[in-house]
């Protein structure tokens, strides 16, 4: 069941949520909402439910208008960031909530639940309440309440954003898994752009209200349409009107024609991946990702100077001329440049 | 030093508050239970098992019966309204529902008096059509009903504040509409805020004078509740009658106070 949301507008008192959001979701797609806080991405997310009533736009599942459907009739399967669990009743009955209210046989709630709870791995779990599960536990409780009702469509708001980064990693994992045997259309929304990568097949990013991109993972890091996309899918330096990902930039110790001269800040050795902080000249402050062999070859310390060579560069102001990197060059934040150009510095 | 000077403290602070709470709560409650069993269990038996006690116990009961269940629908739907519904006009609805707290209850049974008496907007109309509101039940219940109000609304606003409406919206995404999601939702989740609601209310109730003895003219063995049985048996100098009529009345709120505990601890074991 593929999902489309036309031009839809929201406002909260003075703050426009969604500002004409339009997205294509299609059918079995494992797809994520990717934005900071206040980008609109769970105003989404809860209009395509029924949760918030759009001030303006439409909601299509399976190519039928739901906009005016009341949430229990929209056939979704929605997990809260905080579980939304139903405190006063078990594992099993929070499973079979929907089953009952559906009014199925006793037997038949209790063979699909017994089945949903080994599906997440809570079957000995079954008669426990919800405050006696560990946070990964009730989120996977709330997933298998929300699949029981076999949904049209699943939605995910944050789902791991409370849990720890070890669980965070287990349920992301899993989650994919589950996806590929289930097929069914998912959404999900982070603000944690390595979750979405790993997790998700399509991304959307969104910002301020409105979609800045959808894409691949790949086609977002690779081609980023704005500036915001750039700097929020992956790690970015600015220098000037270019910016330039911190793996592409080459670090040489002797004087090199079109490199930038800059002092070593700080090296932080984290793990396989060395971040080295450097000074420029008129104090931009960049850093670069290097190897731990690379670092040893070239014997950097704190304080010592040496010269910057950004290799791939990219700059979303249309009107000026792709050139060097140069941090001297005015900058000139324009969030909307449609025309991204990449350039190969010198 | 440091931690015997705290540990002075800490009894003195508990010596202090048991005192106080002794010499004001406990004192008076211990006298008339002594005074109303100092020449036995019969003069009290005897007082309450009289006619007009028995009439006036049976009354104070029907007014309970009558008012707290309707104060019980009102107050969770008007705590719904308040927290769910939140409207312009909310905040007045909020402010008139203290009503019942600010004035005192004579006042309150003087406001009924007039509206319903012979002179008042209603009265006429009403006695017209062969309704009796004053000097009888129907006013008394009125008068319950206004000067214990506020108790559920008060109680259950700050629970269904405190449980959100995630569990709602929840509920909703899983095919419930607003009536199942209320029955198996909110109000399992809000039910110890309605219950101690209910409890203050029936106390409330029990124990309501001010207002019930303007309405009802309290008239022996007709519109006498409990503690207007109490008050005439004492202006009567018969004194057994007035505290065993006390001591049941008492018994009665210890009753609830008690029903309550014991449900509670149920759904916690």
């Amino acid at each position: 069941m593929g999902i489309t949301v036309e031009g839809a507008s929201k406002r909260f008192g003075d703050f426009q949520a969604l500002n004409d959001v339009s997205i294509e979701v299609p059918n079995g797609s494992l797809t994520a909402l990717l934005g900071p806080s206040g980008s609109g991405k769970s105003t989404l997310l809860r209009a395509i439910a029924g949760l918030e009533t759009l001030d303006g736009g439409r909601v299509l599942i399976d190519d039928e208008d739901v906009s005016k459907k009341p949430t229990q009739k929209r056939e979704v399967g929605f997990v809260f960031q905080h579980y939304a669990a139903f405190k006063h009743m078990t594992v099993f009955e929070n499973v079979a909530f929907g089953l009952k209210i559906r009014k199925m046989e006793k037997a038949k709630i209790s063979a699909r639940v017994h089945e949903l709870l080994q599906l997440v791995q809570l079957d000995g779990l079954a008669e426990r309440y919800p405050s006696q599960l560990s946070g990964g536990q009730r989120q996977r409780m709330a997933l298998a309440r929300a699949l029981a009702v076999e949904p049209q469509v699943l939605l995910l708001d944050e789902p791991f954003g409370a849990l720890d980064a070890k669980v965070r990693k287990d349920l992301r994992t899993w989650l994919r898994r589950l996806h590929d045997e289930m097929h069914v259309t998912t959404i999900f929304v982070t603000h944690d752009q390595e979750e979405a990568m790993d997790v998700a097949g399509q991304l959307v990013v969104m910002n301020e209200g409105r979609v800045e991109q959808s894409g691949t993972a790949d086609e977002l890091y690779e081609q980023p349409a704005t500036e915001f996309v750039m700097s929020f899918v992956g790690e970015v330096n600015r220098l000037g009107e270019h910016f330039v990902r911190p793996h592409d930039m080459a670090v040489a110790l002797d004087r090199d024609d079109g490199a930038e001269e800059a002092m070593v800040q700080r090296i932080v050795a984290l793990g396989f991946e060395i971040r080295v902080e450097f000074v420029l000249g008129d104090g931009t402050e960049v850093w670069a990702q290097l190897t731990r062999a690379e670092l040893q070859k070239l014997e950097l310390r704190e304080g010592q100077i040496v010269y910057l060579r950004p290799g791939q560069t990219k700059s979303f102001s249309g009107d000026v001329p792709p050139s060097q990197g140069q941090g001297a060059s005015t900058p000139h934040g324009s969030r909307d440049g449609g025309d991204a150009e990449v350039s190969a510095a010198v | 030093m440091g931690a015997s000077s705290n540990r002075h403290s800490r009894w003195g602070l508990r010596t202090l508050g048991l005192g106080y709470l002794t010499l004001l709560l406990l004192a008076p409650l211990v006298m008339i239970f002594y005074k109303t069993f100092e020449h036995g269990l019969a003069p009290p038996i005897e007082a309450i098992t009289s006619s007009d006690g028995l009439h006036a116990l049976k009354l104070t009961l029907l007014m309970v019966a009558i008012a707290v269940p309707l104060n019980t629908i009102f107050g969770v739907g008007c705590a719904l309204l308040l927290v769910r519904h939140r409207r312009r006009g909310s905040a007045i609805i909020d402010a008139v529902i203290n009503l019942p707290f600010a004035i005192s209850p004579i006042v309150i049974g003087l406001s009924l008096f007039l509206l319903y008496g012979a002179h008042g907007w209603f009265g006429p109309a009403l006695a017209e059509a062969g309704i009796e509101i004053l000097f009888s039940v129907p006013g008394m219940v009125l008068a319950s009903i206004f000067v214990s109000l506020p108790f559920v609304v008060r109680e259950t606003v700050p629970v269904l504040q405190e449980i959100g409406t995630e569990q709602e919206q929840a509920a909703s995404t899983l095919g419930a509409n607003a009536w199942q999601t209320f029955w198996r939702i909110t109000l399992p989740a809000i039910r110890w805020g309605v219950a101690y609601g209910v409890v203050l209310t029936t106390a409330r109730v029990l124990g309501e004078f001010g207002a019930v003895t303007i309405v009802s003219g309290s008239i022996s063995g007709k519109t006498q509740t409990l503690p207007l049985f109490v008050e005439k048996q004492f202006q009567n100098f018969n004194l057994p009658g007035a505290y065993g009529a006390s001591v049941v009345l008492a018994l009665l709120a210890l009753t609830t106070l008690l029903a309550m505990n014991v449900l509670k601890r149920k759904e916690d074991a």
